[in-house]
């Protein structure tokens, strides 16, 4: 329907004046309502209708430069005296005292608070309102609580987009790796980090070669700065004199510092009668003089030293299993372990896989090496005696961690399952018998519980996405600190349920330790027992010729690498299946293609079991 | 704050005068930021090692430093 309303005008009325005038309203158009159309319409009741009154407000981010902060303390000297008095003449105070002990109002004031003082100091004495009820059914409580752990502290230097407020960095620009860990022995408050770039000559020129002690009150400024001539592969706090580091150089040198005498090595050893490689370990011994300390590197030898004198090691040994003491057949050594209440032994753990357990008191060259455990694949890049049963120790090398006894030479007692990355650190927790930690190459930190379970960790942490290089528990058991490999240290705080101990732990993990150690042993020996009498009936029948299907190293190779895939795919089938189940089928692409690459990284490994093979067929 | 009379020997009161002077000022602002027609009449800190009591007072502190019953 339209409505249209026509005006017109003639041409030459244009222009004209308008003159305006009231007339009463006439009706131009009426429409009529059209009842039919009504019952299109629904009746809504109620109506929903809101109002608002708000200011208009808008919002606006800012993000400011990052302050740094610095502590300083000021001096308060004894002030409030009147001008007339000088606060250090002892007469003239005395005298002010007097004066107003004498007056009224200090009297009633103290009649008043006196009165009221002794209300509560009554109070205080008759009831202690403060102390523990219930102390018992607080154990209870601590056993349900899931483990976790939080980042207390990130330490490292670049100006970063962090929210968070504390972050520590490698302050320069070629990023190095976090090598060693020590914490300060008495306060823990401070932490000494050894950098060095661990790539086979890949140094810059611009690297540069410092290494800090932190303080974690100060995270954005390193307390010391330690320079030494070639970058600090390990780094160690004295046990005893806290103000004493030594470290290991990447050229094979040892350094020791004073943080007295700042930021030079008071003495550095010399090249000649130093290591050939890295040193990889250095840790202090136990002497009445608290200056002995022992190094370990790849060049196979492990010397002793006397800070007081670092121009020539006070002893060496070169780490050759068969005794003899040459150093081509020596191994490489990885990592050192010292326990204190054993001041005479030590082990080393080496690049080949194998870990020598050495007495350092003994005659001769063959004594010196009491034994040896092999059962790694890699080099073994943590040792660790557990600190409660020192029989016991963990070793961590490629894909998996294993606990040894002392007593069981041939196989582990306990280990974990194989992972998907290389595991590159590992130590016992100080106050939980059956408690360690691990790093992996994939940046995750793993604790085990291993009274608990023993397939899979207790807590596993992604604490970076780059590989993680070294761990180093606090005294206390409570704060972990972690180095990656691009020189960022992270302090992790552990709850609290993973770091106390709970009730028969210790027997419980006894029971355990003795139960593997032992179930080792009889499997050691029925090993024996089979191997004697496999060799009392082949003496035995020496002229009939044992049927032994004599394979080619050709055969052998063919035969493994068979078996191999057959196992990796059934593995891989396994997975598939488990992870169909649960997830839907939109993600089993990505898994597909993790499955791949988890492969692809096990294929790899392949090459390492050939040669073990060709070596063992050989 | 200057101590009148003591039981402790000069520098421990002085610092105790100095930091609980402060202390109890704050806490009565607080105080009184909250209600302003209250006012703070005790204040009473437990540490580890022992309790310290402080009676505030227009122009004067009483402190007394207890230790716990256990």
């Amino acid at each position: 329907m339209e409505i249209i309303y026509v005006y017109t005008r003639k041409r030459s009325e244009f222009g004209r004046p308008c003159s305006f005038s009231d007339r009463p309203a006439k009706v131009s158009v009426d429409i009529p309502p059209d009842p039919s159309m009504a019952s299109g319409f629904i009746l809504r009741n109620p109506v929903d209708s809101y109002v608002q009154h708000a200011s208009d407000m808008s919002e606006h981010e800012v993000n400011t430069e990052r302050v740094e902060v610095e502590s300083r303390g000021v001096n308060h000297v004894e002030g409030g005296w009147p001008k007339d008095i000088n606060p250090q003449e002892v007469e003239q105070t005395i005298r002010f005292r007097k004066k107003v002990e004498k007056d009224e109002n200090y009297i009633n004031t103290i009649m008043h608070l006196g009165t009221l003082m002794e209300h509560c100091v009554k109070q205080n004495n008759a009831i202690n309102i403060y102390e523990e009820y219930f102390g018992e059914e607080e154990m209870a409580e601590v056993e349900d609580e899931p483990p976790s752990a939080k980042t207390i502290n990130v330490i490292s230097k670049l100006t970063s987009f962090f929210d968070v407020l504390l972050s520590k960095r490698d302050p320069n620009v070629t990023k190095r790796t976090a090598t060693h860990l020590s914490w300060h022995p008495d306060t823990c408050k401070k932490l000494a980090v050894a950098y060095s770039s661990l790539e086979f000559q890949q140094n810059m020129k611009d690297m540069s070669f410092d290494s800090y002690i932190w303080d974690l009150e100060n995270p954005n400024k390193p307390e010391l700065v330690l320079k030494p001539s070639s970058p600090l592969v390990s780094l160690e706090y004295n046990p005893k004199d806290s103000h004493v580091l030594v470290g290991g150089c990447y050229n094979g040198q040892m350094a020791y510092w004073d943080t007295r005498k700042g930021g030079l090595p008071v003495e550095v050893s010399t090249v000649e009668v130093s290591h050939r490689d890295p040193v990889y370990g250095a840790i202090w011994l136990q002497s009445k003089t608290g200056t002995e300390c022992f190094s370990a590197s790849t060049d196979g030898q492990v010397l002793w030293w006397d800070i007081r004198k670092l121009s020539e090691p006070t002893e060496t040994l070169v780490l050759d299993i068969t005794r003899k003491g040459l150093l081509e057949n020596a191994l490489g050594a990885v990592t050192l372990e010292f326990e204190p209440t054993m001041p005479t032994k030590f082990m080393v753990g080496t690049e080949q896989g194998i870990v020598i357990a050495c007495n350092r008191k003994a005659k001769t060259l063959a004594e010196k090496i009491t034994s040896t455990y092999s059962g790694h694949h890699g080099p073994v890049y943590a040792l660790a005696r557990n600190p409660f049963y020192p029989k016991i120790f963990l070793t961590v090398g490629d894909w998996a961690a294993r606990i040894w006894s002392e007593e069981t030479k041939e196989s582990p007692i306990m280990w974990t399952k194989y992972h998907l990355s290389y595991l590159t650190d590992g130590c016992w927790s100080t106050v939980r018998p059956a408690v360690f930690f691990t790093t992996r190459s994939d940046g995750t930190l793993d604790i085990w519980d291993f009274l608990f379970k023993q397939n899979d960790p207790s807590l596993s942490l992604k604490v970076c996405d780059e590989p993680l290089s070294s761990l180093r528990l606090q005294d206390n058991g409570c704060v972990v600190g972690c180095g990656s490999k691009l020189g960022t240290v992270t302090l992790l705080e552990i709850s609290s349920g993973l770091c106390t101990l709970q009730r028969n732990e210790k027997t419980l993990a006894t029971a355990m330790f003795e139960r593997e150690t032992k179930r080792e042993k009889i499997l050691e020996a029925r090993h024996r027992e089979l191997r004697l009498k496999e060799r009392a009936r082949s003496e035995g029948q020496e002229t009939e010729v044992e049927e032994k299907p004599v394979e080619s190293p050709h055969e052998v190779l063919d035969r493994t690498r068979r078996e191999f895939f057959k196992v990796i795919e059934v593995e891989l089938q396994r997975r598939a299946q488990a992870e169909t189940q649960h997830l839907p089928s939109a993600f089993q692409v990505k898994d597909h293609a993790r499955e791949e690459a988890a492969a692809q990284g096990e294929e790899s490994q392949l090459p390492k079991e050939e040669e073990e093979e060709e070596k063992d067929a050989a | 704050g200057i101590p009148i009379r003591t039981t402790l020997d000069n520098s421990t009161t002085v610092q105790y005068a100095g930091l609980l002077h402060h202390l109890t000022m704050k806490a009565r602002s607080t105080v009184r930021d909250i209600d302003p027609q209250n006012d703070l009449t005790f204040l009473r800190i437990r540490s580890k090692k022992h309790e310290i009591m402080v009676a505030p007072d227009k122009e004067y502190l009483l402190i007394v430093i207890q230790n716990p019953c256990e």
